[in-house]
């Protein structure tokens, strides 16, 4: 075994309605969407318009930022839907699906005597480049870039994460495929990050042309960031790419069979799904159908696409989105609790034992979506690095972007940092701060200063 | 239960802006909460939080001061009775003398703070945060019995005006807020903050004090080179010997340490490294103990005045003391190192404790700018590409 990592600080919130470990073919959905907001930091443009017929993996907008990069639909349809919020911001551009899919053809059968710019062309017109992303700024990668490395963490330890080795156990070969092409990509070292806790796939340990890291320790340990916060850091001019195991079958399945066929498993999990397990469905569908008669009815619920940490909240039966191996369904919160600061509050759960809960070990909690208390000034201290392994203090770089001050948020380590990273922060906060907010402004901010 | 929350439902309007009590605002935010933990979900970000909150983080540390404030209550009838030459003196007697002397300052301490503060919020549209629940506790818990009343109020609104609203509010303030209060009567009614009279209930009065009775703290006894008058190591750690209102028993301060660091709230780091550093201190002066004083067992200093209260309580308050993990421990360090330099050698001040901590909470951004600077210049040595 290669070198083992240890991760000390962070915390698994353990929840009811892990997925069980039985996979489901969804029925196939009606609709599917690709949201412009899945993807940090573009434009979109249109390209089609509602009655437009379109195949799967025909493009539906482009970033005006870097134009070649096209957004493509999953599914062969009628563009049936173009939902706007405020200011006409593109929310979702709706695809009703055929019976029967058909694709765009790429061609590209012979991938290994492809060069770099054959690739990432391909990559682009198909939909697919998006699925890798940067450090810094956590945005699409930018072709002109060549990388130091690239990164690709291969476990999830988010609360209720569908097991990764369980999701690619069939797909060794093209995964291979996947992977291969990635190394074009870079000069550097292609990464490969593996958790510790029990053994992982064959799909990842037969894979050739990897450096191998294996990880353990609690959430957030497989966060892509806090791997190349041990691995490799990036420093200031570096770039570095990172994507996950199912977006690189979906590469491996284009250069194999010259479609993009943007299928992948997920996890339905969380406390409200009656059976919560693994469905094989198409990137982009609406949950309709996966939670039709199988979620509690009595109450009011959040639907998220995503983990409880980082995911996005799906409103009225919406979509999947791009980047999300996982649909999590936990109750809302709306509710006013008499004096439920000076409840023991036995059936909650806090990283400090101020809350009771402790007292009963190894149990799974059902949390809801309250806030559990008012927003307040930065008061506790040493909670944040607690949950918080890498090598950056957390709680100054907050407040460097809080006064938005460039140099020291440079000092203290932006680059190396998404939201994502900051997700237990902003979860065991006592101030209650939007944490993951701050840390997306100030990385917003850092691009346009730096561009 | 749902009859009160109709009732604040219904009045809700009143108090929100536009309303006929719309300048009562963050008031009746901070009773609705203090009622109801709000229905507030979370929009974005996580969408599951922490069950903590300010409220109850706070309400701990007030719980943790409990042990503290009810042996004090307790120590301040015996050391009347002391006083006084009385015998015996039920738990329930000694308790009630004690409890009728401190209640009033508590009150006042806790009508004076939140009325200023709930002035500020509502000036600056803030809610009401609960850290004065903790600062409220703390102030008469470091004052002598006897202090009048007007004092503390007076203290009290200059610890959170010039101590804390001045700079911004809660987690803004670089001095403890609790020590802050306690260093401007120490220096503006010295009479009534030192000397030997002051310690005692009753005794600044003068009725019915046996005459050889002098009142003076260890410390003080220690400072005029009576180490004989020293009280045992058992009255010292149980703490029934005189001193400010409830921060005499180390036992007693030990308890709230527990649920402190048990909790996850106070620092460990700050606590015991402020320990460590006292330590460090007594034993230098032993080596070099040129009069009684200075040989005095450092570990005996430990439970020598409000050094445990201290290190538990005051030096841990997370917004004036470093922040950053290993600052914590330079910071506590140096608390306990300079409480026990300043006690034994500056013949001006009996005890250092408040000086060192208040000394500290001025060098605490500092110790934490140098910590930042070495992880910085880590990354930046890191990089290829210059700054």
């Amino acid at each position: 075994m290669s070198k083992v990592i240890k991760i000390k600080k962070g915390l698994d919130i353990k929840l009811v309605g892990t997925a069980e470990k039985i996979l489901k073919k969804a029925e196939q959905a009606e609709t599917y969407a690709v949201k412009p907001a899945d993807f940090q930091g573009i434009r979109p443009k249109l390209l089609v318009k509602t009655g437009d017929k379109v195949k799967a993996g025909a493009p539906l907008f482009f970033d005006k930022f870097q134009p070649e990069v096209q957004f493509t639909s999953p599914v062969s349809g009628e563009v049936i839907e173009i939902n706007r919020g405020e200011r006409r911001m593109i929310l979702e551009v709706v695809v009703k699906a055929d019976p029967e899919i058909e694709y765009e053809s790429f061609g590209v059968t012979d991938s290994k005597s492809l060069t770099r710019e054959e690739i990432i062309a391909v990559l682009q017109q198909s939909g697919l480049w998006p699925s890798i992303r940067q450090r810094p700024y956590s945005i699409i990668a930018r072709s002109t870039d060549i990388p130091k490395a690239i990164f690709i963490s291969a476990f999830d330890t988010a609360p209720l994460a569908p097991d990764m080795d369980y999701i690619v156990k069939e797909y060794g070969d093209e995964f291979q495929k996947g992977i291969d092409i990635l190394s074009k990509l870079t000069d550097g070292k292609v990464h490969l990050s593996l958790n510790a806790e029990y053994p992982p796939a064959d799909t990842f340990t037969k894979v050739k042309g990897v450096e191998f890291y294996y990880f353990k320790g609690p959430h957030p340990a497989g966060n892509v960031g806090v791997q190349m916060n041990k691995i490799d850091p990036v420093n200031k001019g570096d770039i570095v790419w990172y994507t996950y195991a199912q977006e690189i079958i979906m590469i491996g399945r284009l250069f194999s069979k010259g479609i993009y066929d943007a299928s992948k498993i997920i996890a339905l999990a969380g406390s409200e799904v009656i059976h919560p397990k693994y469905f094989k469905i198409i990137s982009g569908a609406c949950i309709a159908n996966l939670v039709k008669d199988n979620v509690t009815k009595d109450k009011p619920l959040r639907f998220i696409s995503g983990n409880v940490l980082t995911g996005s909240k799906i409103y009225n039966e919406g979509y999947v989105g791009y980047y999300d191996n996982m649909v999590t369904v936990i109750p809302e919160g709306e509710y006013y609790e008499m004096f439920g600061w000076a409840k023991p509050g036995f059936n909650k759960f806090s990283a400090s034992r101020a809350v009771l809960s402790w007292l009963i070990p190894g149990r799974k909690f059902k949390l809801d979506t309250n806030l559990h208390g008012g927003p307040r000034a930065y008061v506790m201290t040493g909670e944040y690095e607690k949950v918080f392994p890498m090598d950056i203090y957390p709680v100054q770089l907050i407040k460097a972007i809080m006064i938005e001050d460039i140099d020291l948020m440079e000092k203290l380590g932006i680059y190396e940092v998404d939201e994502e990273d900051f997700a237990l922060c902003e979860y065991v906060c006592t101030s209650k701060a939007e944490v993951q907010s701050i840390v997306r402004k100030g990385l917003d901010l850092m691009r346009q200063e730096m561009s | 239960m749902n009859s009160l929350r109709k009732f604040v439902d219904k009045i809700k309007p009143q108090f929100e802006k536009g309303g006929k009590f719309e300048k009562l605002q963050s008031t009746f935010e901070a009773f609705e909460t203090f009622l109801f933990v709000p229905n507030t979900v979370t929009t974005k970000g996580a969408h599951i939080r922490d069950a903590n909150d300010m409220k109850r983080t706070m309400i701990m540390v007030v719980l943790a001061l409990v042990p503290s404030l009810l042996f004090g209550m307790w120590n301040i009838g015996l050391q009347h009775f002391y006083a006084t030459g009385q015998e015996g003196g039920t738990i329930v007697e000694l308790f009630w003398i004690g409890f009728k002397a401190v209640f009033p300052i508590i009150v006042v301490s806790y009508v004076t703070g939140l009325a200023i503060e709930f002035a500020f919020a509502q000036i600056r549209g803030h809610e009401v945060n609960e850290g004065f629940l903790v600062s409220g506790m703390l102030i008469p818990i470091v004052l002598p019995v006897d202090i009048p009343l007007w004092m503390v109020a007076v203290a009290t609104a200059f610890a959170v005006v010039i101590g804390k609203e001045v700079f911004g509010g809660t987690g803004m303030n670089i001095l403890n807020p609790a020590l802050t209060a306690r260093a401007f009567l120490f220096f503006a009614y010295p009479s009534y903050m030192s000397g030997n009279a002051v310690w005692i209930h009753g005794m600044s009065a003068g009725e019915g004090i046996v005459d050889s009775y002098s009142g003076a703290t260890p410390l003080a006894e220690a400072a005029a080179g009576n180490i004989d008058k020293l009280p045992s190591v058992a009255e010292m750690f149980f703490g029934t010997i005189p001193g400010s209102i409830a921060e005499t028993s180390t036992l007693a301060v030990l308890i709230g340490a527990a649920l402190l660091l048990f909790t996850g709230i106070g620092s460990a780091r700050i606590m015991i490294s402020t320990f460590i550093g006292g330590l460090v201190m007594g034993l230098l002066l032993n080596i070099f103990a040129v009069n009684p004083f200075m040989e005095i067992p450092a570990w005996e200093h430990l439970l020598l005045g409000g050094f445990a209260f201290g290190a538990v309580f005051m030096a841990t308050d997370p917004v004036s003391a470093a922040q950053t993990p290993k600052g914590k421990i330079i910071y506590g360090f140096l608390i306990g190192f300079l409480a026990i330099l300043i006690r034994v050698i500056n013949p001006a001040y009996p005890e250092g404790v408040m000086l060192a901590i208040l000394l500290m909470n001025v060098f605490a951004p500092l110790i934490d700018h140098y910590i930042m600077e070495a992880n910085m210049k880590k990354r930046m040595k890191r990089a290829k590409v210059s700054a």
